[in-house]
């Protein structure tokens, strides 16, 4: 276990928020007390209560972290009081920690330790690095500490169940990780070579090549459970008003729920129906009691009648669940505002949905999901019209306060909500231009065009890839033909869609204009691809690794694509993301 | 003995290293004179005589020479500088044992070996003895000075107990004992009161045993802890002398004292007999863990306890178990049934694997391949007839023997005894092997003994990279090349650590030519920031994708360059600046606007401006000012629409603190919607007013606030007259909205009569008036109004009248 022996004896155990939910999938209180953890506090900016004369922090390596440390143990120290401190760093330590703890004066007085703890699996076919900040540190900040951490993973895995022979990806971040971890696998390449691979093919991709897909609403069951309770770690607490007594519940929700593992892939509008269909079952089986001797009643009781109630039980906190859902929903008018996210996706009635999103701001719904709107807007549309960017900007600024005039740089940076160029298609005049100039100067010109914020051109993916179904008549939801019914049959995932392409294609070869579209850094094995024995080729298991988050609706879209095609997606991902997280990872507020 | 001396040994100043360690001599040392012609010559000698290597003394005068356990010589000169050249006579470093000595002059020296280390005892021309237990880590001790020493004491000794440190010395028949804090006298139990004065004494290899020599011939044996005496023996030479050492053998009973004179050697142990050799030449002995080694001009000889096995099988007339296997192994070999008779007799004593044991430790004693070979055969014949005897005992003997043969060839010259061998561990082993120079050897042994590659060969390679980079007269390329051919991608094998050694010996060229090759950018970044090469360390950083090892580099960068530099050197680099503005937005606040200022970069600096105007700065003129230089900074960067939204911030901040001065509630830090929804809830209409014409909200946003606000408050007479002061921008749907939403059916009803006839169905049935709704829809011959209603007719008893109106319209459009 992580709690070291090297302090020994009682001491208090102080927890940084984040990685709570973690360690309690590991190890729940009962064995942090066998470890002689007395009391656990939450790391957060109070003065510290604790009486014990040892404490143990596990944070993550961050600078003020160690600041929050240092004012402890300095306060100790002004008071006269000496304790011992061990910071335990998660999942490793870095050096501007311990310059900082130099700095304030205390390296000398706290010892320093690392828990290393780089995947947890979430479910059976899902790993979560856990790290959230991924996706502020490295889109945002520009900051790659946590790139080595990814490749290490993709080592272990590698080492575990690969080799992997089929390395595909787009974007930046992807491609690093990938250099980072050829490098981890040339150091240490011995034995393996012959193993026949469990996964062989994997498929890493930067969050910031598709962002419509995770700011759209989503409507598959787990998608929406995770919008409206936050999924934490896999589990989730469910209320009162879920339980339908006066105690909250947490739940895990994973592969292991029999209910739920049949409708966490499904559209929410199909949930209802199959589980009152389950009821009716569960009652029918009841019922088989009525008419037993006293032999087969023994039996019943003995056998079957705990996988009963477990299933009767779980059966009513997903129907707890969906009402409180459908409760939430219909208030705030759900349907109109997928009706929007869907005009916009398809590049309709724009100047509608505009209005529709300034009286969402005007009305206060809510600052998230006015900035999500917002962003969809931008990202769909290559950006906000300059007269629009900045009537909504200054429309939310009054509505929820001026300092997230900060948000909307930070917004502008990431590339997610930008106004267009004021030359109008920005591509035309690029392609022009670097027809005319020469060679060198041309390039000096596309580094300029992209150093700007990132530009999504999504209207033209979209075009190529075929992302909005062509429907004649009613999507049926029931029996969904393709990936697109995550979202109700108006948008097939472009994360999705991309995989599904090279996969496909075994490279990038006829995607050139998608991936110019989307800046480029894609890769590909170099070598080329030997023909598999196409049996075998039918069972293969694909890793997606999404850098940066991924969404329960991009998880479901694509084990539906495994199903339809025979193989096996299993995903790695730095964090679980969602619309709502993605806005609020880039929010500046009052601390 | 390989070497051709000329001189005595005697005219030498002699030192030979233990566990079959090198000899060093140091000739004509003794000669007074010193023109330049008969200058000292000091030699180093392998222990087969082979010489190492030999240089001129050209330093002071020598008292001692001595070996550390890592075999290196010193030098303890009359000064009380000790030189340490390594085995190849290469000036490694010096250090002194003080300043008084500068005067007084060393007048005898010990070099001994404790668990601290390799450790130096002086005694100085004024007689006080100063010494210390660890060269490496210099502590100089001086010790309590003796009492009526006026001369040279007739012999001393350093003894180690218990982790301390003493020194034995005799001043004709007294003994005293020297420690940190004081000097006592101590008589050792049990010796006769006329043994006389004591002339010579030795310590065991093992600190456990003194002897003590006397000038009437005694020999006193002991406990070093003078608390036990183990016998006496005297003999009949009363003359001191030249060398007395001990000679046992760990875990034996046996202890015996090998005393030297000129021409005669004499073994006394606990007998009243003793044994006698008669020496040809000028002979000197070296102790050694289990036995003493006797060198000469022309031999070298180990002089040891017989082992026990060895006894038993060599005996004569031996009847021991191993004795009769070896015995029934050579008649096997002659095919004669003898073999069969001598093995009958140790397997009916049920002796065999005792045998067999027997067998096997005696031949890792030999020194003579061909004594070793039949005992190993005839432990392995003895083995055939037994069942489960482990086999590792004598494979692993037969590996050390190997090892042990390689290593004694005198070309090789290191006579290792098993036990040595064993005490030494392979390790050591291979460590002095590369000492000499010998990395064929060393990683044949590697590969033989089948060492992880990890701690074997890569070491052996590593060691011979660190002295390839050291031969100066190779061009940087061609070593960098040398090295690389013969390392190649070795696993274990560090490539800065040899490049730290190139750099160690002035190569820097050649130190980054080598780190090129090193695949781990986290070891190279060091070296190159150590040998001030930080921009070549920042690349190197930022190639490797590792952000912990940037930000080393960039706060070393920090600390070494001026500021300006510094910022220069970022400039340069994207990431490391992006990583250090992180920094500092954490920890020196100051330097980031430093760093924004000198990019011009006005955005960030507004951004910075925003932020403490609600982070730092608490005092409102604090804040107003900070969003001041914020709107300065964004209308320099062109931002116009920033710059105007901080201004308004700037107003709103103002107004807020007059209604808070006037109204006497807090309103600062609301935004601007939620300070005018405030200022409506309590009923404050021309405040609202005027804030909404100071900051023009758009009049959407302004109705929307203002009825939430009214129906709040449930100011339904406020909320009418707001109805008609004019033409409501947003429609009366919101209004009937607000209205349900505080349960007041009543007046939403008011209301619904005014909405849009498109939105009026929708507002009947918010209102939950359907029979209307119905109407409203029936009117406008909307179909999908009309099943919007029928949807919401659940109660069959009241709402059949309105779903037969409406089935009876839908009938009719249909018939047209």
């Amino acid at each position: 276990m992580f709690v070291p022996p090297q302090l020994p004896g009682k001491k208090d155990l102080f927890i940084e928020g984040d990685l709570m939910s973690p360690l309690d999938r590991i190890a729940n209180v009962s064995i942090l007390k066998q470890h002689d953890v007395d009391k656990l506090y939450k790391v957060e900016n109070k003065p510290v209560v604790s009486t014990s004369d040892q404490l143990c922090f596990l944070v993550r390596p961050r600078i003020v972290n160690v600041k929050y440390v240092a004012g402890i143990v300095n306060a100790d120290k002004a008071a006269g009081r000496s304790r011992k401190y061990k910071i335990i760093f998660s999942p490793q330590k870095f050096y501007t920690c311990e310059m900082v703890l130099e700095e304030e004066g205390i390296f000398g007085d706290v010892t320093c330790d690392e828990w290393a703890f780089y995947l947890l699996p979430l479910d059976d076919d899902l790993l979560s690095m856990e790290l959230p900040e991924f996706f502020r540190d490295y889109f945002l900040e520009g900051d790659q500490r946590w790139i080595s951490g990814v490749a290490r993973a993709l080592e272990l895995l590698n080492s575990v169940f690969g080799p992997f022979t089929h390395t595909y990806g787009i974007g930046r971040c992807a491609k690093m990780v990938y250099e980072v971890w050829r490098e981890l696998v040339e150091e240490s390449e011995c034995d393996g070579q012959a193993r026949r691979p469990e996964i062989s093919h994997v498929f890493l991709m930067d969050r910031d090549v598709d962002y419509v897909t995770a700011l759209c609403s989503q409507v598959v069951y787990e998608g929406l459970m995770d919008d409206t309770f936050r999924i934490k770690c896999g589990s989730v607490d469910f209320g009162p008003d879920v339980t339908s007594s006066d105690r909250s519940f947490k739940v895990l929700l994973n592969s292991q729920d029999k209910v739920f593992k049949e409708i966490r892939n499904e559209h929410f509008s199909n949930v209802f129906g199959f589980l009152s269909q389950k009821a009716r079952n569960l009652q029918a089986q009841y019922d088989r009691r009525r008419g037993m001797d006293i032999k087969q009643m023994k039996n019943f009781v003995s056998q079957e009648l705990k996988g009963l109630k477990q299933e009767h039980r779980l059966l009513s906190l997903h129907i707890g669940a969906c009402e409180s859902i459908m409760k939430k929903k219909t208030k705030q008018d759900f349907q109109e505002l997928l009706k929007t996210e869907h005009s916009l996706l398809e590049g309709f009635d724009i100047r509608e949905s505009t209005s529709y999103i300034e009286e969402h701001i005007d009305r206060q719904v809510s600052p998230i999901e006015s900035l999500r709107l917002m962003c969809l807007l931008s990202v769909t549309e290559n950006g906000l019209v300059p007269k629009d960017y900045r009537s909504l900007k200054s429309q939310y600024l009054q509505s929820y306060g001026p300092e997230h005039l900060l948000t909307f740089h930070n917004l502008k940076r990431i590339g997610l909500l930008t106004e267009q160029a004021p030359g109008e298609a920005l591509t035309a005049v690029e392609s022009k231009v670097s027809k005319l100039v020469t060679d060198r100067a041309a390039g000096k010109l596309t580094d300029a065009f992209s150093s700007l914020a990132r530009r999504s051109n999504f209207r033209g993916i979209s075009k190529r890839l075929g992302l909005i179904p062509r429907v004649d008549g009613e999507y049926n939801l029931k029996m969904p033909r393709d990936m697109a019914y995550v979202f109700s049959g108006a948008y097939m995932p472009l994360s999705c869609k991309i995989m599904e392409q090279v996969l496909e294609r075994k490279g990038w070869l006829g995607l050139e204009e998608v991936v110019r579209l989307l800046n480029g850094n894609e890769f590909a094995p170099t070598e080329p691809v030997m023909e598999e024995n196409p049996t075998w080729e039918a069972q293969r298991v694909i890793l997606a690794v999404f850098l940066g988050g991924c969404t329960f609706s991009e998880i479901s879209a694509l084990r539906f694509l495994g199903k339809e095609k025979g193989c096996k997606f299993i995903f790695l991902t730095t964090a679980i993301t969602s619309s709502a997280r993605m806005m609020e990872a880039m929010l500046e507020t009052r601390v | 003995m390989e070497w051709e001396l000329k001189e005595d040994l005697r005219d030498c100043l002699v030192a030979a290293a233990p566990y079959g360690g090198p000899i060093a001599l140091l000739k004509n040392n003794f000669r007074k004179e010193k023109s330049p012609s008969s200058r000292p010559l000091l030699e180093i000698y392998s222990a087969s005589g082979v010489l190492l290597a030999n240089i001129l003394w050209k330093s002071g005068q020598v008292v001692q020479l001595g070996w550390t356990a890592s075999e290196d010589l010193l030098c303890i000169q009359e000064d009380g500088s000790v030189l340490i050249y390594n085995l190849f006579c290469e000036f490694k470093r010096h250090f002194s044992m003080g300043n008084e000595v500068l005067q007084n002059h060393v007048l005898e020296a010990k070099v001994f070996h404790t668990e601290f280390g390799t450790g130096v005892a002086i005694l100085t021309g004024a007689h006080r003895f100063s010494l210390t237990t660890n060269i490496d880590e210099l502590k100089l001790r001086r010790m309590p000075e003796v009492p009526g020493l006026q001369k040279l004491p007739s012999c001393w000794a350093v003894l180690s107990r218990d982790r301390v440190t003493i020194i034995l010395l005799a001043m004709g028949q007294d003994l005293y004992l020297l420690d940190n804090t004081s000097c006592s006298v101590v008589t050792p139990p049990g010796m006769s009161p006329h043994a006389g004065a004591c002339v010579q004494m030795a310590v065991s290899f093992n600190y456990r045993y003194l002897a003590l020599f006397t000038d009437t011939g005694s020999i006193w044996m002991g406990m070093s802890s003078l608390k036990e005496k183990l016998c006496e023996f005297s003999c009949d030479f009363r003359s001191p002398p030249r060398q007395m050492v001990w000679c046992t053998r760990p875990r034996s009973k046996q202890r015996a004292v090998v005393v030297a004179w000129d021409r005669r050697l004499l073994v006394a142990g606990n007998s009243k007999e003793c044994i006698q050799f008669v020496l040809d030449e000028d002979s000197y002995l070296v102790p050694e863990l289990d036995g003493v080694r006797v060198f000469s001009r022309s031999t070298h000889e180990f002089l040891h306890e017989i082992p026990e096995a060895s006894e038993e099988i060599f005996k004569i007339a031996s009847m021991a178990p191993g004795a009769l296997l070896l015995e029934a192994q050579k008649e096997y070999e002659k095919e004669s049934q003898k073999a069969d008779e001598y093995l009958r007799e140790i397997k009916d004593q049920k002796l065999l694997s005792e045998a067999v044991r027997q067998c096997i430790e005696a031949a890792g004693f030999e020194h003579e391949p061909e004594t070793q070979k039949s005992l190993l055969r005839a432990a392995s014949f003895g083995k055939c007839f037994l069942d489960k005897f482990p086999p590792e005992s004598f494979v692993r003997t037969c590996r050390d023997l190997r090892v042990l043969n390689a290593i004694r060839d005198y070309q090789i010259g290191i006579p290792l005894t098993f036990a040595q061998y064993k005490q030494l561990t392979i390790e050591v082993l291979l460590d002095r092997l590369v000492l000499r120079r010998l990395y064929p050897l060393a990683i044949k042994i590697c590969e033989y003994l089948r060492l992880s590659e990890f701690q074997g060969v890569s070491r052996v390679l590593a060691h011979w990279a660190c002295y390839k980079v050291q031969q100066k007269d190779k061009s940087d390329e061609e070593v960098a090349h040398a090295i690389n051919q013969k390392l190649g991608d070795t696993p274990g094998i560090s490539y800065s650590e040899i490049a730290a050694r190139a750099y160690e010996c002035g190569r820097t060229e050649l130190a980054i030519k080598l780190l090129e090759y090193e695949p781990r950018s986290g070891e190279q970044v060091p070296l190159l920031l150590k040998m001030k090469k930080s921009q070549l360390a920042l690349n190197k950083a930022i190639e490797s994708g590792d952000t912990d090892l940037v930000y080393t580099v960039v706060l070393h960068l920090k600390n070494e360059l001026n500021r300006g530099a510094f910022f220069m050197t970022l400039q340069k680099q994207p990431v490391a600046l992006s990583l250090y503005r992180q920094f500092c937005k954490h920890q020196e606040l100051e330097t980031l606007k430093d760093l924004y200022n000198q990019d011009d970069d006005h955005q960030e600096l507004g951004n910075f401006h925003v932020h403490s105007s609600y982070s730092s700065e608490k005092r409102i003129e604090g804040r107003v000012a900070a969003l001041q230089n914020a709107m300065d900074e964004y209308y320099k960067a062109k931002n116009e629409f920033a710059a105007k939204a901080t201004e308004d911030q700037i107003k709103l901040l103002r107004a807020q603190r007059r209604l808070q001065d006037d109204l006497d509630k807090p309103y600062l830090d609301y935004s601007l919607h939620d300070t005018v929804y405030g200022l409506i809830l309590d009923g404050k209409h021309k405040q609202a007013e005027q804030l909404y014409r100071d900051f023009r909200i758009p009049d959407r946003r302004f109705w929307w606030l203002k009825i939430s606000a009214l129906a709040e408050r449930e100011d339904w007479e406020e909320l009418e007259k707001f109805s008609k002061s004019k033409k409501s921008p947003i429609g009366y749907l919101p209004f009937v909205e607000v209205c349900m939403k505080h349960h007041n059916r009543h007046e939403a009803k008011k209301y619904a009569a005014r909405v849009a006839p498109e939105q009026r169905v929708k507002a009947h049935i918010l209102v939950g008036d359907l029979d209307q709704a119905a109407d409203a829809a029936i009117e406008h011959k909307n179909e999908n109004e009309m099943n919007l209603v029928l949807s919401k007719c659940t109660a069959v008893t009241t709402d059949s009248s309105v779903v037969e109106k409406i089935n009876r319209a839908k009938a009719q459009i249909l018939k047209k």
